[in-house]
């Protein structure tokens, strides 16, 4: 599955709670972060829920569910430079099935993967990413799915919302066609499949501030 | 700085104040979490820096009043920012693409460890690391060509972080320009460290025992 956000900001905490009610679990969670917190993505780790991470930084101020989980082995961790994870999950909901990066070239993280050098420079080749589901959230959506996002809380969302098979969307406000500028479109409906209102989302920060556990 | 043996120094604001006056005018600038946070507020008068972060803005602004702080427009360190007039948002693959496509002019990311070849560890302490948090560090350091640290001279407890080889994981090969510190600004040369000038108070003994690697000292006036 992939969540969108970058730490609290874009976080569909309505929709992994959710997921938490509907009790799947052994799931592979792609997401920048691990949560904060005992609500939203972190409630779902604390759980139990989640079998596997892949994200760039499994570290958050106010936050040690993940890292408890993973010293006593119990979550398994890939950890994907943060514009290596924003282009596989791009070439994943692009159709592009693998693609050449300079970034991690030296490093540990580019052990065991093939090298090519192209042009005098050496780079790394990386898989795209795909998924079952997306879960997002965002500012306005309309009849046919088109998305409009809040300032930093776009971030993943646009590029999550193609690679998956089913994109499950919570917006703010839902709106008739023709409500949207469409040279405003930022994600087009093509790539939504389920849309939620919430219309006064919890903010993340703010649960986690007041203390609360979710469920 | 947070050492409290060392009694001189330059204050975290200072370094800041020294990066943003080596940082051209009109560049774009990308700034890594922590120390490096600090420039923005710090751009000498009638000097107009563009400031890019990674999550997906590029015109970020000074940090806002508390009360005037939004959840949904932080930075990379998802602290609340403000956005200037003339700002734009955009999504995490074409916030990478600006990176990777070589088209942010300097990048000034928080260290571990330097190098004298300039090699970077800022990712993780090696094996037995709780949970090592890359972010986009190895992604800035192969997409932007200036790179400049910021960064405490040396550990809490007192050990050297400028070293001739990094003892931690590297984030990239070769890729530090030049290093800020409390104690002095240092350029990664050919021949080591090269020393552009150091804090009030600290002479060249001092910062050699508090240095691993290489240091040259240029004491022409010039």
């Amino acid at each position: 599955m992939l969540i969108g956000g970058f730490g609290a900001a874009g976080s569909p905490v309505e929709l992994i709670h959710a997921l938490i009610d509907q009790g799947a679990s052994g799931l592979t969670i792609v997401s920048n972060n691990t949560g904060s917190g005992h609500v939203g993505l972190a409630a779902l780790i604390e759980m139990g829920r989640v079998a596997k991470m892949i994200c760039s930084f499994p570290r958050t101020s106010g936050s040690t569910v993940f890292q408890d989980l993973y010293q006593k082995g119990k979550i398994k961790l890939e950890l994907v430079p943060q514009g290596t994870l924003a282009e596989r999950i791009r070439a994943g909901g692009a159709g592009i099935p693998a693609f050449y990066t300079p970034t991690s070239v030296g490093t540990r993280l580019a052990h065991g993967k093939e090298h090519h050098n192209f042009a005098g420079r050496e780079y790394v080749r990386e898989h795209g990413l795909t998924a079952d589901f997306a879960l997002l959230k965002c500012s306005l959506c309309d009849r046919y799915g088109n998305l409009v996002y809040n300032k930093t809380a776009r971030n993943f969302s646009p590029i999550m919302a193609m690679a998956a098979s089913v994109t499950i969307v919570q917006t703010q406000v839902y709106a008739e066609c023709g409500a949207l500028d469409p040279e405003a479109v930022v994600t087009p409906g093509i790539y939504v499949d389920r849309i939620v209102t919430i219309e006064n989302p919890a903010s993340e920060s703010s649960l986690v501030q007041a203390g609360v556990a979710y469920p | 700085m947070s050492d409290s043996r060392q009694r001189i120094g330059w204050s975290r604001e200072q370094i800041a104040r020294n990066i943003a006056a080596d940082i051209p005018d009109g560049s774009i600038v990308n700034l890594g979490i922590g120390l490096p946070e600090a420039v923005v507020d710090c751009v000498p008068p009638g000097r107009e820096l563009i400031f890019h972060t990674e999550n997906g803005l590029l015109g970020m602004g000074r940090s806002p009043a508390a009360h005037a702080a939004d959840p949904e427009l932080i930075n990379a360190g998802k602290k609340s920012v403000t956005a200037v007039p003339g700002a734009a948002y955009f999504h995490q693959a074409d916030s990478f693409a600006m990176i990777r496509g070589g088209h942010i002019d300097v990048c000034v990311l928080g260290a571990m460890q330097v190098s004298q070849t300039g090699d970077l560890a800022n990712w993780s302490l090696g094996d037995g690391d709780a949970a090592p948090a890359v972010g986009g560090a190895m992604d800035l350091v192969a997409g932007v060509r200036t790179i400049f640290v910021a960064m405490a001279h040396c550990t809490r407890s007192g050990d050297p972080k400028l070293l001739e080889s990094c003892t931690m994981p590297l984030t990239g090969q070769r890729v530090v320009q030049r290093v800020y510190t409390d104690l002095a600004t240092l350029r990664v040369g050919r021949e080591g460290f090269e020393v552009v000038n150091m804090a009030p108070g600290v002479d060249h003994r001092y910062l050699q025992q508090r240095t691993r690697g290489r240091l040259s000292f240029n004491d022409d006036p010039t």
